[in-house]
Protein backbone atom coordinates (compact mmCIF):
# COMPACT_ATOMS: atom_id res chain seq x y z
CA UNK A 1 0.00 0.00 0.00
CA UNK A 2 2.81 2.46 1.11
CA UNK A 3 4.26 1.72 -2.26
CA UNK A 4 1.22 2.97 -4.32
CA UNK A 5 0.62 5.60 -1.98
CA UNK A 6 4.35 7.14 -3.14
CA UNK A 7 3.44 6.51 -6.65
CA UNK A 8 0.35 8.12 -6.28
CA UNK A 9 1.48 11.14 -5.04
CA UNK A 10 4.50 11.36 -7.43
CA UNK A 11 2.34 10.99 -10.38
CA UNK A 12 0.36 13.79 -8.53
CA UNK A 13 3.32 16.29 -8.35
CA UNK A 14 4.85 15.34 -12.16
CA UNK A 15 1.60 16.39 -13.40
CA UNK A 16 1.34 19.55 -11.28
CA UNK A 17 4.89 20.14 -12.46
CA UNK A 18 3.56 19.82 -16.18
CA UNK A 19 1.10 22.38 -15.45
CA UNK A 20 3.85 25.24 -14.53
CA UNK A 21 4.41 25.19 -18.12
CA UNK A 22 1.04 27.46 -18.08
CA UNK A 23 3.55 30.32 -16.17
CA UNK A 24 6.10 30.57 -18.76
CA UNK A 25 3.61 30.75 -21.51
CA UNK A 26 0.84 33.05 -20.00
CA UNK A 27 -0.09 34.93 -21.50
CA UNK A 28 -2.61 36.78 -19.10
CA UNK A 29 -1.26 37.33 -15.17
CA UNK A 30 -4.46 35.15 -14.19
CA UNK A 31 -3.48 32.36 -16.45
CA UNK A 32 0.14 32.38 -14.64
CA UNK A 33 -1.81 32.30 -11.16
CA UNK A 34 -4.30 29.59 -12.09
CA UNK A 35 -0.86 27.21 -12.68
CA UNK A 36 0.14 28.03 -9.13
CA UNK A 37 -2.88 27.66 -7.44
CA UNK A 38 -2.63 24.26 -8.98
CA UNK A 39 0.36 24.05 -8.12
CA UNK A 40 -1.14 24.07 -4.30
CA UNK A 41 -3.63 21.73 -4.61
CA UNK A 42 -1.24 19.66 -5.59
CA UNK A 43 1.20 20.06 -3.17
CA UNK A 44 -1.43 19.36 -0.40
CA UNK A 45 -2.99 16.10 -2.21
CA UNK A 46 0.80 15.10 -2.66
CA UNK A 47 2.01 15.84 1.22
CA UNK A 48 -1.25 13.80 2.65
CA UNK A 49 -0.44 10.89 0.19
CA UNK A 50 3.36 10.94 1.67
CA UNK A 51 1.89 11.22 5.17
CA UNK A 52 -0.05 8.19 5.12
CA UNK A 53 2.35 6.38 2.96
CA UNK A 54 5.26 6.91 5.65
CA UNK A 55 2.67 7.09 8.74
CA UNK A 56 4.13 10.85 9.53
CA UNK A 57 1.66 12.86 11.27
CA UNK A 58 3.02 16.30 11.09
CA UNK A 59 2.17 15.80 7.09
CA UNK A 60 -1.33 16.77 7.71
CA UNK A 61 -0.10 19.77 9.86
CA UNK A 62 2.16 20.77 7.21
CA UNK A 63 -1.12 20.36 4.31
CA UNK A 64 -3.25 22.39 6.44
CA UNK A 65 -0.50 25.40 6.10
CA UNK A 66 -0.01 24.92 2.47
CA UNK A 67 -3.66 25.34 1.54
CA UNK A 68 -3.85 28.53 3.93
CA UNK A 69 -0.97 29.56 2.21
CA UNK A 70 -2.23 28.70 -1.25
CA UNK A 71 -5.65 30.66 -0.30
CA UNK A 72 -3.56 33.67 0.78
CA UNK A 73 -1.32 33.68 -2.15
CA UNK A 74 -5.00 33.96 -4.42
CA UNK A 75 -6.50 36.66 -3.05
CA UNK A 76 -3.12 38.73 -2.35
CA UNK A 77 -3.28 38.40 -6.13
CA UNK A 78 -6.46 39.55 -6.74
CA UNK A 79 -6.13 42.37 -4.41
CA UNK A 80 -2.76 43.70 -6.36
CA UNK A 81 -4.43 43.51 -9.69
CA UNK A 82 -7.42 45.39 -8.61
CA UNK A 83 -5.45 48.19 -6.39
CA UNK A 84 -5.50 51.70 -8.58
CA UNK A 85 -2.03 51.85 -10.52
CA UNK A 86 -1.30 55.67 -8.93
CA UNK A 87 -1.67 55.08 -4.76
CA UNK A 88 -5.15 56.76 -5.71
CA UNK A 89 -8.28 55.31 -2.82
CA UNK A 90 -9.50 52.24 -3.44
CA UNK A 91 -12.68 52.30 -5.06
CA UNK A 92 -15.34 49.26 -5.33
CA UNK A 93 -15.92 48.57 -9.08
CA UNK A 94 -19.21 49.16 -10.12
CA UNK A 95 -21.76 46.25 -10.89
CA UNK B 1 -13.13 -5.92 5.59
CA UNK B 2 -9.95 -4.46 5.22
CA UNK B 3 -9.33 -5.72 1.53
CA UNK B 4 -12.82 -3.46 1.18
CA UNK B 5 -11.27 -0.96 2.81
CA UNK B 6 -7.76 -0.64 0.58
CA UNK B 7 -9.63 -1.37 -2.38
CA UNK B 8 -11.31 1.86 -1.82
CA UNK B 9 -8.14 3.63 -0.99
CA UNK B 10 -6.69 2.56 -4.04
CA UNK B 11 -10.01 3.59 -6.81
CA UNK B 12 -10.53 6.72 -4.81
CA UNK B 13 -6.87 8.46 -5.15
CA UNK B 14 -6.47 6.59 -8.32
CA UNK B 15 -9.56 8.84 -9.57
CA UNK B 16 -8.55 11.94 -7.68
CA UNK B 17 -5.02 11.44 -9.62
CA UNK B 18 -6.64 11.25 -12.70
CA UNK B 19 -8.74 14.51 -11.98
CA UNK B 20 -5.37 16.47 -11.60
CA UNK B 21 -4.62 15.14 -14.69
CA UNK B 22 -7.47 16.53 -16.67
CA UNK B 23 -6.85 19.55 -14.57
CA UNK B 24 -3.05 19.69 -16.15
CA UNK B 25 -4.44 18.79 -19.55
CA UNK B 26 -7.20 21.23 -19.40
CA UNK B 27 -4.69 24.08 -18.12
CA UNK B 28 -2.46 23.48 -20.79
CA UNK B 29 -5.00 23.09 -23.51
CA UNK B 30 -7.93 24.74 -23.21
CA UNK B 31 -8.18 28.06 -25.53
CA UNK B 32 -8.83 30.84 -22.71
CA UNK B 33 -8.53 32.15 -19.60
CA UNK B 34 -12.42 31.16 -18.27
CA UNK B 35 -12.30 28.06 -19.37
CA UNK B 36 -9.16 26.96 -17.56
CA UNK B 37 -10.33 28.70 -14.82
CA UNK B 38 -13.06 25.52 -15.17
CA UNK B 39 -10.34 23.35 -15.38
CA UNK B 40 -8.58 24.10 -12.36
CA UNK B 41 -11.53 24.00 -10.08
CA UNK B 42 -12.46 20.72 -11.03
CA UNK B 43 -8.92 19.19 -9.97
CA UNK B 44 -9.14 21.95 -6.91
CA UNK B 45 -12.27 20.23 -5.23
CA UNK B 46 -12.88 16.54 -7.12
CA UNK B 47 -9.02 15.28 -7.27
CA UNK B 48 -7.55 16.81 -3.65
CA UNK B 49 -11.78 15.27 -2.61
CA UNK B 50 -10.86 12.20 -4.13
CA UNK B 51 -8.05 11.58 -2.41
CA UNK B 52 -8.96 12.83 0.84
CA UNK B 53 -11.41 10.59 1.00
CA UNK B 54 -9.74 7.35 -0.24
CA UNK B 55 -7.25 8.36 2.97
CA UNK B 56 -9.95 8.47 5.56
CA UNK B 57 -9.89 4.20 5.82
CA UNK B 58 -6.34 5.10 6.70
CA UNK B 59 -6.35 7.58 9.66
CA UNK B 60 -6.03 5.97 13.51
CA UNK B 61 -7.68 8.32 15.13
CA UNK B 62 -11.08 9.95 14.59
CA UNK B 63 -9.39 13.48 15.38
CA UNK B 64 -7.12 12.96 11.93
CA UNK B 65 -9.98 12.12 9.67
CA UNK B 66 -11.81 15.59 11.03
CA UNK B 67 -8.63 16.91 9.84
CA UNK B 68 -8.08 15.41 6.97
CA UNK B 69 -11.85 16.75 5.98
CA UNK B 70 -11.18 20.29 7.35
CA UNK B 71 -8.21 20.52 4.76
CA UNK B 72 -10.87 19.81 2.29
CA UNK B 73 -12.87 22.56 3.36
CA UNK B 74 -10.56 24.88 3.62
CA UNK B 75 -9.63 24.35 0.02
CA UNK B 76 -12.87 24.07 -1.24
CA UNK B 77 -14.21 27.79 0.56
CA UNK B 78 -10.90 29.07 -0.74
CA UNK B 79 -11.32 27.72 -4.36
CA UNK B 80 -14.85 28.63 -4.53
CA UNK B 81 -13.80 32.18 -3.55
CA UNK B 82 -10.62 32.56 -5.39
CA UNK B 83 -12.09 31.53 -8.43
CA UNK B 84 -14.61 34.13 -8.27
CA UNK B 85 -12.15 36.75 -7.81
CA UNK B 86 -10.17 35.08 -10.61
CA UNK B 87 -12.75 35.50 -12.81
CA UNK B 88 -13.67 38.86 -12.13
CA UNK B 89 -10.09 39.83 -12.73
CA UNK B 90 -10.00 38.57 -16.13
CA UNK B 91 -13.51 39.77 -17.14
CA UNK B 92 -12.26 43.37 -16.26
CA UNK B 93 -8.67 43.18 -18.17
CA UNK B 94 -10.85 42.73 -20.94
CA UNK B 95 -11.75 40.15 -23.29
CA UNK B 96 -9.10 37.17 -22.27
CA UNK B 97 -7.00 35.50 -24.36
Amino acid sequence: MAEFLLAAAAFILAMVALGLVRVLRGPADADRMMAAQLLGTGGIAAVLLLGAATGERAAVDVALTLALLAAFAAFAFVKARSAPAHGAARTDDAP
Amino acid sequence: MSVVLAWWTVLAVVAGAVFFLAGTVGLLRFPDSLTRLHALTKADNLGLGLVVLGLLPMVDSVSAGLKLICIWLLVLLSGATAGQLIARTVRRDGSPS
